[in-house]
């Protein structure tokens, strides 16, 4: 009985998703070119070293256009500091979100020693809540729903923790304080165990977190539109733009708090490492 | 069975067109070096001159903030102190014409005492010369009955007189006399 059904489910699966899903698919996954489907596309390069496959794909592309952006805002900021202590135009609202970034974040969590962190949390904050705004323009894409992007930040972030914790507490200090006191002697190596699983959950988690926020959203908007080509009706065009208009503003909503949430809990565990008395 | 099935969903999907957990490589690569790019470049034009000048603007305004707050203080004891000084000039004004009142009072009583004392010596400057004046006319008046007395004496001794007309004689010269 289970097997007949897991096999009806997978055959139903397969079948509609290379028919129907696909094109759902296509716009939430990586590509090999940009796709401006009424002008045309773009072709990426496609590069090979060392037998790797480093091809230039779509969201390697929309990652160095927030690199560009950011490039861009934050020397139109800087301009206005040099000017005058008051800031202008963009440097207000990057003031704003670095002060957020500062104060909200890397303070209350870090406590003591906060600033040596606060370019790494900066620029991830930066990063990624521009790599998610820009999955929200027309044509854009998400870096950000991109495992490998996720993960390689949670990596970086996992690094950073590490780095951190060993350089305040000294390798072997650092190891030692991984375990809580007052634990009895036989309990020490599964707790030895149990911490170390839990230094790599916890970028795990992160990477999962931002990847599964940034595609969910997106495949929920192509799923509401997708509707009016499902039913081939007119009627449930307002419907469904009504509800992928409700998804979209959900997204900016959620891009912002995907980026704090990254950057609140890369903070969070740095902090974890850096005052291990706590 | 059930997972054997789903697995081979998942390899055939991911074969066929890149599944949503395929991890490239590639873009791994990708992204280390653009964000280690991002966040070098970022530290050198953006993090370090905006959180020095971040700082330098929130040190400026706390400095700002405890001058107004001194400056404030300052001048708070300064119109404690105006107030206290207006005090002590006033008690002042207020002590020199209680002073000068009281100068004037012991003036005008002095003056006043004076005076009496100088009337008084006036009278009795007077009266002693009145009392003089008055013993200058008696002794005259004496010196002139004396003189009367002799001289009528004289008149009754040359006329040759009794007894009783020299009585009467006496008597009336003595009443002439009183009269006077």
């Amino acid at each position: 009985m289970w097997t007949t059904d897991s096999t009806v489910v997978a055959d139903t699966l397969k079948a509609s998703g290379a028919q129907d899903t696909g094109w759902i698919m296509h716009h939430v996954l990586d590509a090999r070119e940009l796709d401006f489907t009424p002008f045309g596309i773009i072709h990426l390069p496609e590069i090979h070293l060392f037998g790797l496959d480093i091809s230039i794909t779509k969201h390697v592309v929309f990652m160095w256009i927030a690199v560009l952006l950011l490039v861009l805002a934050f020397i139109a900021a800087r301009k206005s500091y040099r000017k005058s202590l008051i800031p202008r135009g963009v440097a207000n609202m990057l003031e704003v979100l670095i002060v957020f970034v500062r104060d909200e974040i890397a303070k209350p969590t870090i406590g003591h020693g906060f600033e040596k962190f606060l370019p790494y949390l900066l620029t991830i904050f930066f990063f990624i809540l521009t790599c998610n705004f820009l999955g929200l323009v027309p044509y854009g894409s998400t870096a950000t729903s991109n495992i490998s992007v996720t993960a390689t930040l949670a990596t970086i972030s996992f690094l950073v923790i590490q780095i951190g914790g060993i350089m305040k507490n000294g390798f072997f200090g650092y190891f030692k304080g991984l375990i809580p006191h007052g634990i009895p002697m036989w309990l020490l190596p599964i707790m030895f165990v149990v911490e170390l699983l839990g230094l790599f959950t916890k970028p795990f988690a992160l990477a999962i977190r931002l990847f599964a926020n940034m595609t969910a959203g997106h495949i929920v908007i192509m799923a509401l539109l997708g509707l009016i080509i499902i039913l081939r009706t007119y009627f449930v065009v307002p419907v469904s733009i009504a509800f992928a208009l409700f998804i979209f503003l959900l997204e900016i909503l959620v891009a912002l708090i995907q980026a704090y949430i990254f950057t609140m809990l890369s903070s969070l565990f740095i902090g974890m490492a850096y005052h291990q008395e706590h | 069975m059930i997972s054997a099935n789903l697995l081979m969903l998942a390899l055939s999907g991911g074969g066929e067109s890149g599944g949503p957990l395929d991890v490239n490589p590639g873009v791994i690569l990708w992204t280390v070096v653009t964000f280690v790019f991002l966040l070098l470049i970022l530290k050198k034009i953006a993090w370090k001159p905006i959180l020095i000048s971040l700082k330098e603007r929130e040190n400026f305004i706390k400095e700002s903030l405890e001058k107004a707050e001194t400056a404030k203080k300052d001048a708070e004891k300064m119109i404690a102190d105006n107030k206290q000084s207006m005090l002590k000039a006033e008690e002042e004004a207020k002590k020199i014409i209680d002073q000068s009142r009281e100068f004037a009072e012991k003036l005008k009583s002095q003056i006043l005492d004076e005076s009496k004392t100088h009337a008084k010596k006036m009278v009795e400057d007077a009266t002693n010369e009145i009392e003089r004046k008055n013993a200058e006319a008696f002794n005259k008046l004496k010196e002139q009955v004396a003189d009367i007395a002799i001289q009528s004496a004289e008149k009754i001794l040359r006329e040759n007189l009794d007894k009783d007309k020299q009585v009467k004689l006496v008597k009336k010269y003595m009443d002439d006399l009183s009269k006077n």
